[in-house]
């Protein structure tokens, strides 16, 4: 049986400040106040996404209400030449990145597969297939080592998909080939009705020892631990140090989508313990108690989340289908001549609709 | 006599609670099928009912189900194996083609796959990417492995017992559109063998052949072309490996025409092997070329897109008045 690993920690649930000079992190009142407002905004626009989905504008949605903390940290560890690779949910990071939201709203509105642009946000597109992106990302890591670049590969995955081979393979040959990927994963306690329990006995920062490298678990509801252990993860593998898994010990305070309903696999009381870890209010009460910020700034990024609200809803509901002829035209770079074809006669197909004055 | 009006879903959820009550050594496994019931609830219930050792909820690994499943099939076990959606299918491919396929034959018989693979599979409910695909093609062209895929709440019901029943691996693909379509089922009937092909409307001048979520299309289809004065015979196919032609070769032997629906790109699909193999049985009576109507050869679009993307009934008949047309 393995023992628990060590949590890191620099701000507990109450708000306190906990020294660690392990995992160090110097932040000035700006960048503390910066990583407040962007757990405020992405939970805002969380919040605005699940009523949309509610009110029939979105196909889907899989909130990441209770890991802001995790995404937002993670995010902000990241230089701006860095590379992530996300699965579904990180709308944290991906707002970070820079990316608009109403990209990845373009997305679960059946508009689109992502509509932003990998290599001017460094934030590849969404990975559905679990976990397949954690393999692209060792293999652009493996292109990153051989440009000789200084740059960093982040790899984002859930508890559940520690358990798909693929992620073997990804941990095998990040090791192997001493590749400057880092795994951040989300152990939001569940995939989908799965408990944590169903995939890992063993703490799943501990998997990492099994592949030759470091494995660090940290607060997940905690912004500045994340920040410090991925920061000092991405820091190494930019020096070739190799990778590093980080577990970020999280939960899930919604369903798993729009269309789970957790009452089937979760108690309430389990979901109430965790509210009382919630990112966003402790570090409230830190910047509250060291004067870093006032009413009028939480005032401030209130309101600021409320135009944001207003501008997602009202980019998203104006959002309309592309063209269906669309579907055919980037299937390849070269379109093959039968495939020309067929567009062809799907315009024609259509055309015969206008003309019989459907 | 006893007969209830259930879902497709719910009569696949009967359909194992059968199988499960009659043979000890049926097995379920998959992701979220226990506890939560499968993300289309079809196992609701069931883990209750029979325990955690006979409805497994696995660990998220499509690999790891399948390969599982082959271990404890050699072990005498008939395990029925649940994939989230058709997308997710591909992580366990190399259980399914490289092993479950072939264990009968390169044992010589000794051994058996007894194993049957559940997807959900097919697009129509809006979702996001991989969850509307339609891999049937894929497992139809691997000897070894039989694929079904039912269309109405009784086939499902007789269908799963079936396929569990069965001495083979088989992929049983369950359109997901029409889980909640309703139909009476017979429970005390004597159902219809499993590897047949069927006719289920009669009609003279064109044969629409279709199967899974396209059989309530053609069927929607045939009845707007009879008000146009237009007679189609449809058939529900079933079995797409082993295909069941016999009766789609009589009818098109009297219709002279025929139009295959299937949801699946066309290019390299179920329509191009059965074209081929009516063109070699019914070659004199051919009055047109084996038409089809399916998706078009790109990747599922996003959901927006779907409907022009589907072959729906205005595609299906236009597919029978350019078969009418020749
Ligand atoms: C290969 C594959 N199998 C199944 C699924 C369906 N699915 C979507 S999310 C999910 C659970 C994922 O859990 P986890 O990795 O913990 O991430 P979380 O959703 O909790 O963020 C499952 C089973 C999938 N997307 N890909
Ligand atoms: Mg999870």
């Amino acid at each position: 049986m393995s023992t628990v690993p060590e949590l890191v920690q620099l701000l507990t649930p109450e708000g306190q400040r906990v020294e660690d000079p392990t995992h160090a992190i110097d932040l000035s009142a700006d960048e503390l106040r910066g990583l407040y407002r962007d757990l405020v905004l992405v939970r805002r626009w969380d919040v605005e996404a699940t009523a949309l989905q509610r009110q029939g504008e979105l196909g889907l949605w899989p909130p990441l209400l209770g890991q802001e903390a995790a995404q937002v940290g993670a995010g902000h560890a990241l230089q701006p030449g860095d590379m992530a690779f996300p699965t579904y949910r990180e709308h944290g990071v991906a707002w970070v990145r820079g990316v608009d939201p109403l990209h990845v709203m373009s997305l679960y509105r059946g508009v689109d597969n992502g509509g932003w642009d990998p290599a001017e946000t460094g934030l590849n597109l969404y990975t559905i297939v679990i976990p397949a992106q954690t393999l692209h990302a060792t293999g652009y890591a493996m292109g990153v080592q051989r440009d000789g670049a200084e740059t960093a590969v982040l790899a984002f995955l859930g508890d559940g998909a520690t358990s798909q081979g693929e992620l073997s393979e990804a941990m095998i040959w990040a090791a192997s080939f001493s590749a400057p990927v880092v795994f951040f994963c989300q152990n939001n306690q569940y995939a989908i009705s799965a408990p944590i329990e169903r995939q890992s006995r063993v703490p799943l920062a501990h998997r990492a020892a099994g592949f030759g490298f470091p494995g660090v678990r940290v607060d997940g509801n905690d912004v500045l631990a994340v920040l410090a252990v991925t920061r000092a993860a991405l820091t190494a593998a930019r020096e070739g140090q190799g990778p590093t898994f980080i577990e970020a010990f999280t939960y899930r305070m919604g369903a798993h989508t729009t269309s789970d309903d957790p009452t089937r696999y979760r108690l309430a009381h389990e979901v109430e313990e965790w509210r009382r870890r919630d990112p966003i209010a402790r570090l409230r009460t830190h910047l509250e108690q060291e004067g870093i910020a006032d009413a009028d700034f939480l005032a401030a990024v209130e309101a600021e989340g409320e135009e944001l609200a207003a501008r997602i809803r009202r980019g998203t509901i104006a959002m309309q289908p592309r063209p269906a002829v669309t579907m055919f035209d980037a299937v390849y770079a070269e379109q093959p001549p039968p495939l020309a074809a067929q567009r062809d006669e799907f315009l024609a197909y259509q055309a015969s609709f206008e003309e019989a004055g459907r | 006599m006893t007969t209830e009006t259930l879902t497709m879903g719910k009569a696949l959820n009967l359909g194992l609670r059968r199988a499960m009550d009659d043979d000890p050594k049926v097995v379920l496994m998959g992701e979220d099928i226990g506890r939560l019931g499968g993300v289309f609830r079809v196992t609701d219930g069931l883990q209750k009912d029979f325990g955690e050792a006979r409805v497994v909820d696995t660990p998220l690994a499509e690999a790891g189900i399948v390969g599982t499943a082959v271990g404890l099939a050699l072990r005498g076990y008939r395990p029925v194996c649940e994939i989230q959606f058709d997308g997710f299918v591909f992580p366990a491919v190399n259980q399914i083609v490289t092993q479950v396929a072939k264990i009968s034959a390169r044992s010589q018989g000794r051994m058996r796959m007894p194993v049957v693979i559940r997807i959900p599979f097919g697009g129509g409910i809006g979702a996001v990417e991989h969850h509307s695909e339609s891999p049937e093609a894929y497992f139809a062209h691997t000897p070894g492995l039989k694929v079904v895929s039912v269309s109405n709440p009784v086939d499902a019901y007789w269908g799963i017992q079936q396929a569990i029943a069965a001495p083979d691996p088989v992929v049983f693909l369950e359109p997901k559109r029409r889980y909640w379509e309703k139909a009476e089922v017979d429970l005390d009937a004597i159902p219809e063998p499993l590897f047949r092909s069927r006719v289920v409307r009669r009609g003279d001048d064109v044969t629409v052949l279709a199967y899974g979520p396209m059989v309530a299309t053609a069927l929607q289809a045939a009845a707007a072309a009879a008000e146009e004065g237009r007679s189609l015979e449809v058939v529900d196919l079933r079995t797409l490996s082993p295909l069941d032609l016999d009766p789609v070769v009589d009818s098109v032997r009297r219709t002279g025409r025929c139009v295959v629906v299937h949801e699946a790109q066309v290019s390299h699909g179920l329509g191009a092997e059965i074209a081929a193999r009516l063109t070699e049985q019914c070659f004199h009576s051919l009055e047109a070329p084996v038409l089809r109507a399916g998706g078009y050869d790109v990747p599922y679009p996003p959901a927006r897109n779907e409907e022009e993307y589907l072959p729906d009934l205005d595609r299906v008949l236009d597919a029978v008045d350019r078969a009418m047309g020749f």
